[in-house]
Formats: structure tokens, sequence, C-alpha cells
């Protein structure tokens, strides 16, 4: 197949190339070295003419508390980002994977939440959590758990808690599209047997059906986990950046940067969080490359 | 197993379907529910009655009236559409050439482009966010409709590229052999027989794309400074400021700010969910 390609002259593929290439060169390309640079540059320099900075700014993360309470965070959200949404994910796919009649409407209503953003999911969560009169609180005292009552968004405590539970929320119907999308490869009884035939369903599930959805379970993983590292706009939308407590590398990266005018610290953040990810964007391209060899 | 147990069985599994997925779609959407409750009922009633998931005694539609107008949502709106609309047009044209150029021709760099392009597009914003503002300052682009549109329609490139290079790759390459013959040129082959052929990839695309740009907050904050020009994410974020104690208003203009990506994607749902699925199952 391949040697049938188009192949007349060499620089016919680098025409249509030609402009793709140098708007993404110069628009994403660059500036990831250029950050690189800047995180070894002084304050606010970048923007009159870069001064060598070393590696002070480095030096200042490692005895920067808020810093570590970023990383501390994005731990948490990483764990449940994905270890939430995956299962859940995989269970709501399986459930709507049937014909039946009716679960495509399940299905678009169930993915709503992806299509809005987070200043409108941030801004109805907000009332949700209000401590006084939100509808968390409102339906915990019903219950009589008005010890649960808590301030969701007003205590360190439950911040950042508060708030991954918003990212998984909506990050639920966007694994169900990756797995309905897995499934479509696996017999619709055998979906549906291992979800409510009592006997050795569990035994099913693990030996046919995992194994054959492990293509979708390493795209859903490595996706999730890259989304939760990348996590700014709910923490942004919901604490504005000034409840500290909640901050994630994403958020304390932008603060620091655009708030504080501290551009060369700024960038040592944005590298830090890049190399984080980096190892996962490799995991990702490994996996695209190899799905390409098997083509 | 007889007969009629295996048809009560059957019942039984139907009824199980329907129970649990009404269930789970009710309780998935009570934020929404309780979003859209919340924007038509009066301050008084919320008020005296703070109850959210309670529908309203009567519906006041003057709110997204107010919202409009006095809050300003319709200007942001408008805003948003002249950001979108040409940033997706332009993504999808400029990454169509470069899909093409990967889908079809066997050259040395090949695989090395497409991981470029894979990987510029899971890279963290933040590592872009400063040479990006700084740039843009320095082309005296920034805080303005066409810095932003520039900007998203490169960024998107790398997800755009990858997405219609995997759907191109699908098609038969005897569909190029018998124009060759004929002695079309390339560009021709390109925009005359495989675009159209493209057609149902760059649909899904269009959808994906519209949404996760409309969608956009981080770009705009960084790259947009004076009112006039705010997206509507923007312009909700200020609201909140703003109208801090009229979430009824708060709550009608987030609806309004919904309308555009939810029609679209209820109106394009079969290619929206395609194209999810399309793009993440290739890559």
């Amino acid at each position: 197949m391949p040697a049938r390609r188009l192949k007349k002259s060499a620089l016919a593929p680098w025409a249509f190339l030609a402009l793709p290439l140098a708007m993404y060169v110069v628009w994403v390309i660059v500036p990831i070295f250029e950050s690189f640079a800047f995180a070894f540059t002084k304050r606010d320099s970048i923007i009159y003419g870069p001064v060598f900075h070393g590696l002070a700014n480095f030096r200042r993360l490692a005895g920067d508390g808020q810093f570590w309470l970023a990383i501390k965070n994005n731990l948490l959200w990483l764990v449940f980002f994905v270890g939430i949404p995956v299962p859940l994910g995989l269970l709501v796919a399986m459930l709507f994977n049937g014909g039946r009649p009716g679960s495509r409407l399940y299905k678009t209503l169930f993915y709503l939440p992806m299509t809005l953003s987070f200043t409108i999911i941030g801004t109805i969560w907000m009332w949700i959590y209000n401590p006084d009169f939100g509808a968390l609180n409102t339906f915990l005292r019903s219950i009589g758990l008005d010890a649960l009552a808590v301030q969701w968004l007003g205590d360190k405590r439950y911040m950042t808690g508060a708030l991954i539970a918003v990212g998984v929320w909506r990050q639920v119907p966007y694994v169900m599209i990756l797995y309905l999308a897995g499934l479509q490869g696996v017999p619709t009884e055998l979906v549906e047997a291992s979800l409510i035939d009592g006997a050795s369903w569990w035994q099913r599930f693990r030996k046919v059906i995992l194994p054959l959805l492990l293509p979708a379970t390493i795209v859903a993983v490595t996706i999730s986990v890259i989304d939760s590292l990348r996590s700014f706009d709910i923490v942004y939308v919901m604490t504005n950046t000034k409840a500290r407590a909640a901050e994630v590398l994403a958020s304390y990266m932008y603060s620091s940067a655009f708030q504080y005018a501290d551009f060369g610290y700024g960038s040592a953040i944005a590298v830090i969080q890049f190399l984080i990810t980096l190892v996962f964007i490799l995991v990702y391209v490994g996996d695209v490359l190899k799905k390409e060899s098997e083509r | 197993m007889t007969k009629v147990a295996s048809s009560r069985w059957r019942a039984f599994r139907a009824a199980a379907f329907y129970v649990t997925a009404t269930l789970l779609v009710a309780v998935w959407l009570l934020p929404l529910v309780i979003g859209v409750f919340t924007s038509l009922k009066s301050m008084d009633e919320i008020m005296a009655n703070p109850v959210m998931w309670k529908p309203p005694k009567a519906l006041r539609f003057e709110n997204f009236g107010e919202a409009w107008n006095r809050a300003g949502m319709g200007r942001y709106i408008v805003n948003t559409f002249i950001v979108t609309i040409p940033s997706v047009a332009g993504a999808l044209a400029v990454s169509s050439l470069a899909a093409f150029a990967l889908a079809f021709y066997r050259f040395r760099l090949n695989k090395a482009v497409l991981v470029l392009f894979v990987a510029g597009m899971l890279v963290p914003f933040q590592m872009l966010m400063i040479p990006v503002f700084r740039m843009s300052n320095g082309l005296g682009i920034d805080d303005s409709f066409g810095g932003l549109i520039l900007f998203h329609i490169s960024f998107q490139l790398g997800f755009c590229t990858f997405f219609l290079r995997n759907f191109m790759k699908q098609i038969p390459y005897s569909q190029i052999e018998a124009p060759r013959i004929d002695g079309a040129s390339d560009f021709t082959i390109y925009a005359r027989i495989i675009m159209p052929l493209a057609l149902p990839s760059i649909a899904a695309l269009a959808v994906l794309e519209f949404t996760w740009i409309w969608n956009d907050l981080l770009w705009s904050l960084v790259l947009l400074r004076s009112d006039a020009i705010k997206t509507v994410t923007l312009g909700l974020a200020n609201m909140q400021g703003e109208f801090i104690t009229t979430y009824n208003l708060t709550a009608a203009g987030s609806i309004l700010a919904a309308i555009a990506p939810v029609a679209v994607f209820l109106a394009f749902q079969r290619y929206f969910i395609e194209g999810l699925t399309m793009g993440a199952d290739k890559g």
C-alpha cells in the first residue's frame, strides 16, 4: 500500500505542510523552548529585555510552600480525576451500550455537561456548595446530616475535594464516550450479561471484556492524567485563585505570571508542570506510534 | 430455562435498564436543572424559599432580557461568535493541508511531523502562555480578535491535523489514482477529490472545535483586556463579581452563553459523538 502513495516530487508534501507547520512552529513549538529559557530569567525582565537569573527561580521553588501545596493538590487531582471517572465512565458506557430504544437519548443527555464551559459549570456549583442555602447543604440538613453541612469552598480542608468533584462530574461523560467507542468491537450480549448476570459476571468482565477494552483504557487514562495536570478553569472560576489552599500548578503559574508579573518564576512553574506532563505525553505518543506500525 | 421464565427475565432486564438509566441521568443533570430553575426565578422567590431544586413558582423570562442588555451578555455572545467562527474555519482549512500531506505522501519526516503535531496538542497551556502573550504584544495584535483567532487556529492545528489525517488514511488510494493518470495536479486532487470525501470527518471536527473554542476561558483571559471585545466565558466570570447577589441574572446569563454550544451539539450530536470517538480511538 505505501508504495502506491503519491510521490511525484519530493517537495510536494512540503508545499502542503508549509503554512500549517509554520503556524504551529511559531505559536506552539517555539514558545515551548522560550518558556524553558524564560525560566532562567529575572522577574518581569523578559518584557523589557531578559536578564539571566541562573537557577534562582528553581531554588526559590524548592523552598516555596505554596508550590509544594500546588504539587500536592495536583496529585490529588490526578488520583481522583483518573480513579473515579475511568471506572465510572466504563460502567455508564456498558449500561448505555446496548441498542435499546431511547439509549441514544440517555447518552445525549448524560453528555450535556461536557458541552458547557467551566465558567457556567463553576457558577452553578458555587451555588450548590453555598454553605447557607446551597443545594448540597439543604439536602444534607433535610436528611438529618447537619454535621456534614460544611463550608465546602470556605474551608481549606474541603476546598480541593469540592473542586475535584466538579471536575469528576464533567469528566465521567467524556470517559463514557471513549469507552463507547471501545465497546463497539465487543458483542452487546456479553456486555449486558456481565452487568447483571449474577453467575460469574466478574470472571467474564475481567477475563473477556477488560482485555478487549485495553486500548480504550490506555487512551482514557492518559487523557485523564493529562487533563488533570492541566486543570485550571475550575480553580480559576470557583476560587478566582484567591483561595490559595486550592491552587494547582496551572493556576499558581497563572497567578505568579499574570497577577504578580513575575514571568520568570511563572515560567519555572510551567517548566515543572511540563516535565511532569511530558512522561504521559510520551506514553500517548508511543501508543499512537504503536497503532501506526500495526496498521 | 422455560420460555415464560426467559421472557420474564428479558422484561426484568429491560426494566432494570430503564430505571437505572433514568435515575442516573436525572441525578447527573440535577446541577443543570438547578441552573435552569434559578434563571427563571425572581430574587424574592430565591430569598424566601431557598430550596434550589424546587421549580419556580412564576416563570420570570425577563431575567434573560436583563442579562442580555444590562449585564452585557449580548455583546459577549456576539464577540464569541466573531472569535469562534473564523477560528474553527481557519483551523479546519489549514490543518486539512497538513493532513493531506501526512496521509498521502511518503517522505522521510512524515512520522516526525505527525509526532510534532500530536505532542504539541498535549502540552500544558501554561508552557505557551508567556511566550504567546509576549509575541502578541510584540506584533501589536494583543487585545484584539485577530490575535486570539490566530492563536486558536495555530494551537488547534495539532488535534485537527491528527484527526483529519487518520480519517484520510482510510480513503482508498484508487480514489486518487484515476485523476492522477488523467494528469490532475496534487492540489486539484486535494481540493476536488479528497476534501469532499473527508466531509463527514470535517463536520465532526467542526462541532468539536466549535464547543472547545466557544468555551475557552484561559486564552481570552491572557490575550484580551478591553471589555468591548471580551468573550462570553470571560464576561460571565466578570458577571459573577458584579452581579454577586443576583443569582437569577447570572444563571440567565449562563444559559444564554450555553445556547450556542448546546444547540450545535444537539443538532449535530451524531457527528459530535462519532467525532470524539473517532479522534480518540485512533490515538
